[in-house]
């Protein structure tokens, strides 16, 4: 392996890692603020308790994201040496406003949250709830931001040496990449925390153990998951497409494993890329779908891989593919479970449906595989280039690394991370077992 | 003389991790020397355990504002620094993990399994940060591409071929082991009773005696290995305060030691001193060069450009005095010796 691939799946691998914790962080974040409020307005201890017993997973959770997290600062400038010494002065804006905007607040208030609950009283422990929640979501922000930028680079100009300079911040904020890619990124963390909070329930009723509690979750979980899944395909979903389509073109060509141009071109259901024979094997398609969900015409052209010139492509077309095909397939069959579940809820008929609540029970699982694939489609949809149009991947990388040294540390951190993943699953494990009564 | 701006406020905001993080970083060498029964290590432990993940964050909001402010010292430094750097992340991930997950499970082998994990790589930290800076004040073989990358280890001398550990870094990261683990003594002794604050209080004396002849020692080898401390001193000097401040609270720490905050202040003081006098000395490099005096980082060459440090400190300032503010709203509402009674769930 040379030092460039080493170096990537450095990055890829701590990142796809970390992220596992973040997103049921933020989501879960939002839904205890709503179980806090519920407590508040009802005044039923039942809503307080059904709180901390989220939070306990909550801080084993969030203890995960800060120490997986910590890396992933660092390695801006550890590996990726050359892409930050250009682009430190524009996204590492966002990563310093990160630190002093929301980590500061979400660190304090969630020491308060978990430690002072008697201290704040009912009102002011709502409050640090909502601060803990707050700063989460103010972290997705900032680093989706910098995310954006990457993807979509505004407000700098260069300088004499190649350097890229800031010129406008609140071009930066503002970004047209940004608001779709952060919606569509942080109601996938409701999408999670949503599917997380349901199965937990239903595991409950199905073992017939802290009922009304597992009456809660499901109720709670599904609720919001029916609404962020619909979310996810629509608005936020589609507009993050259209996006693509506008300032990526060659990106959703692979996407979409489309390599002729067409007018009225197929939406590709299911099929192989095969990008030495530049086409899509055993093929499921729905007749101009792409060209009228692009473009809302029938007949539109869209340009395949084959009108781009080959330096311009992602790297790894396969991959974007599938990662892409997964995320859109995962989040429609989630809209059909949780509208299921919603349908039964609204009947009230839900908690004696032992199969739904199976199913509901099965699908904690799908929502990360989906979260990934979604910033797997984001991630490997930007290269060939670190910065979209502006700068290479090879030409960040930090040159001074070598392939060994980067693979040691690799290795490492792979060494370490399936201890955690194995500790965290106890640990959480754990938690449900002892169960919402306790304390 | 933005960048000078930039350059002092990375400083306060390092300065203020070394003593926030440090007490807890003393706190888990001090759990690691005298916390001997269960109930011991859960005071200890629970002295940190509102604040800790607070106090890392300064580390992360300073290496933040480090990369927007000087994006090519953070470059130049990071990669250089890579295999330290990539076992002080280890290091961070196994302390964390060890304050969250020791509770969680009642056995004796899991608590003292995560106690010296807790311990351990508390200790290693003081040590690594030490040289660190060590390494910062030493220099490192820039020739003017502003890139270079250290080896662990050479044959611990200081000549052409420096590694990241040679007697002069491991001199420092000692220096930093006994400065932190009076310190955490001390935040030990001021949040506890009974047997625990008493031992905690012998242990910030022994740290004190140690810390008398390793700053003289320290102060003489940084002064003879790196000229441009003792230009800086006598070009401007005014900057004789920095070394002043932490002479007060070396002295302070010693003359206060019956009491329970002020000793505790005198250290921070004395960290904050010793930390802001190399950083007197050193400006304007950033990272000096140990081949040639007149290459290195300095703050002009290493900043980002004028837009965006001045547009930094529009958010900087009012963001700074919000987290400021919660800071001093968890330090009050957890002020006090703590009591295992009320534990948080």
């Amino acid at each position: 392996m040379d030092a460039l691939t080493v170096h990537r799946l450095h990055f890829a691998f701590t990142v796809t890692f970390h992220y596992i914790f973040p997103q049921l962080t933020m989501g879960l974040a939002l839904l205890l603020v709503v179980l806090k409020t519920m407590a508040l307005r009802t005044g039923d201890e039942h809503y307080n308790r059904a709180a901390r017993f989220w939070a306990r997973i909550f801080a084993i959770n969030f203890a995960m994201g800060v120490v997986t997290g910590i890396p992933m600062e660092f390695q801006f400038g550890t590996n990726w040496a050359r892409f930050s010494k250009s682009a430190g002065g524009v996204i590492g804006q966002t990563l310093a406003m990160e630190g002093v905007f929301s980590f500061f607040l979400e660190s304090s208030f969630l020491g308060l949250f978990l430690f002072g609950e008697k201290k704040l009283g009912p009102k002011g422990h709502w409050l640090a709830g909502f601060l803990v929640f707050l700063g989460s979501w103010l972290s997705g922000f900032f680093i989706v931001a910098t995310d954006a930028w990457m993807q979509h680079p505004v407000g700098y100009t260069l300088g004499p040496h190649g350097e890229i300079l800031l010129s406008s911040f609140w071009a930066l904020m503002l970004n047209p990449w940004l608001l779709w890619q952060y919606l569509h990124n942080m109601i996938g963390a409701v999408v999670t925390g949503a599917f997380a909070m349901a199965a937990v329930g239903a595991f409950y009723l199905l073992v017939k153990r802290a009922e009304p509690y597992g009456r809660t979750f499901v109720r709670v979980g599904v609720i919001a998951g029916v609404a962020a899944s619909v979310l996810m395909l629509f608005p936020t979903g589609d507009a993050q497409g259209k996006n693509i389509a506008l300032h990526q073109p060659p990106t959703l060509s692979a996407m979409e494993g489309l390599f002729e141009s067409e007018e009225g071109a197929p939406l590709a259901l299911i099929g192989q890329p095969d990008v030495e024979k530049r086409r899509l094997d055993n093929p499921l398609v729905v007749p101009r779908a792409l060209s009228f969900l692009t473009y809302q015409r029938w007949h539109a052209q869209v340009k395949g891989l084959n009108a781009f010139p080959a330096d311009r492509l992602p790297d790894n077309i396969p991959l974007l593919y599938f990662s892409y095909h997964i995320m859109v397939g995962l989040g429609t069959i989630f809209i059909a479970v949780m509208a299921l579940a919603a349908v039964e809820l609204w009947r009230g008929r839900l908690f004696a449906e032992r199969k739904l609540l199976w199913l509901l029970m099965l699908s904690a699982p799908f929502p990360y595989i989906a979260n990934t694939a979604g910033w797997i489609t984001a991630e490997t949809g930007r290269q060939p280039w670190l910065i979209y149009g502006l700068m290479r991947t090879p030409a960040g990388v930090s040159p001074q690394v070598s392939a060994g040294n980067a693979l040691f540390t690799l290795i490492g951190f792979m060494g370490m991370y399936v201890v955690l993943a194995i500790l965290f699953l106890l640990l959480v494990y754990r938690q449900i077992d002892r169960g919402p009564e306790a304390a | 003389m933005m960048e000078t701006l930039w350059f002092m406020l990375v400083a306060v905001m390092l300065a203020v991790y070394v003593v926030l993080d440090g007490f807890d970083l003393g706190a888990g060498i001090v759990q690691l020397l005298v916390a001997r029964t269960d109930s011991e290590k859960r005071q200890v432990l629970r002295s940190i355990g509102p604040v800790w993940d607070g106090n890392e964050v300064w580390l992360l909001a300073a290496g933040g504002t480090l990369y927007f402010a000087f994006p090519a010292l953070y470059a130049s430094s990071f990669s250089g620094f890579y295999l330290p750097l990539m076992m002080v992340l280890w290091l961070l991930i196994l302390r964390g993990i060890s304050i969250e997950f020791r509770n969680h499970i009642d056995s004796l082998v899991w608590k003292l399994f995560w106690d010296a994990v807790f311990g351990g790589a508390s200790a290693l930290l003081a040590i690594f940060f030490g040289a660190a800076l060590g390494n910062v004040v030493r220099g490192v073989p820039l020739d003017g591409s502003s890139e270079f990358f250290l080896p662990m280890w050479t044959n611990f001398g200081i000549g052409r071929e420096v590694g990241i550990l040679d007697w002069y870094t491991v001199l420092v990261g000692v220096a930093a082991f006994a400065t932190l683990t009076a310190h955490g003594a001390l935040w030990v002794a001021l949040k506890t009773e009974g047997e625990l604050e008493r031992s905690a209080r012998q242990v910030a004396l022994a740290g004190w005696w140690s810390l008398l002849p390793l700053t003289v020692a320290l102060t003489w080898c940084s002064f003879s290995i790196q000229p441009r401390l003792s230009q800086s001193f006598a070009a401007r000097p005014w900057g004789y305060v920095f070394p002043l401040l932490a002479v007060a609270g070396l002295i302070g720490m010693r003359v206060t030691s019956r009491r329970d905050t002020a000793p505790f202040l005198c250290s921070s003081l004395y960290i904050v001193g010793m930390l802001t006098s190399a950083a007197f000395g050193l400006f304007p490099f950033v990272l000096p060069s140990s081949t040639d005096p007149n290459l290195g980082l300095t703050v002009y060459n290493a900043a980002a450009a004028p837009y965006g440090l001045k547009v930094g400190l529009v958010w900087f300032i009012p963001g700074m005095l919000l987290a400021t503010g919660y800071f001093v709203y968890t330090y009050r509402s957890f002020a006090g010796k703590v009591s295992l009674e009320e534990e948080g769930h």
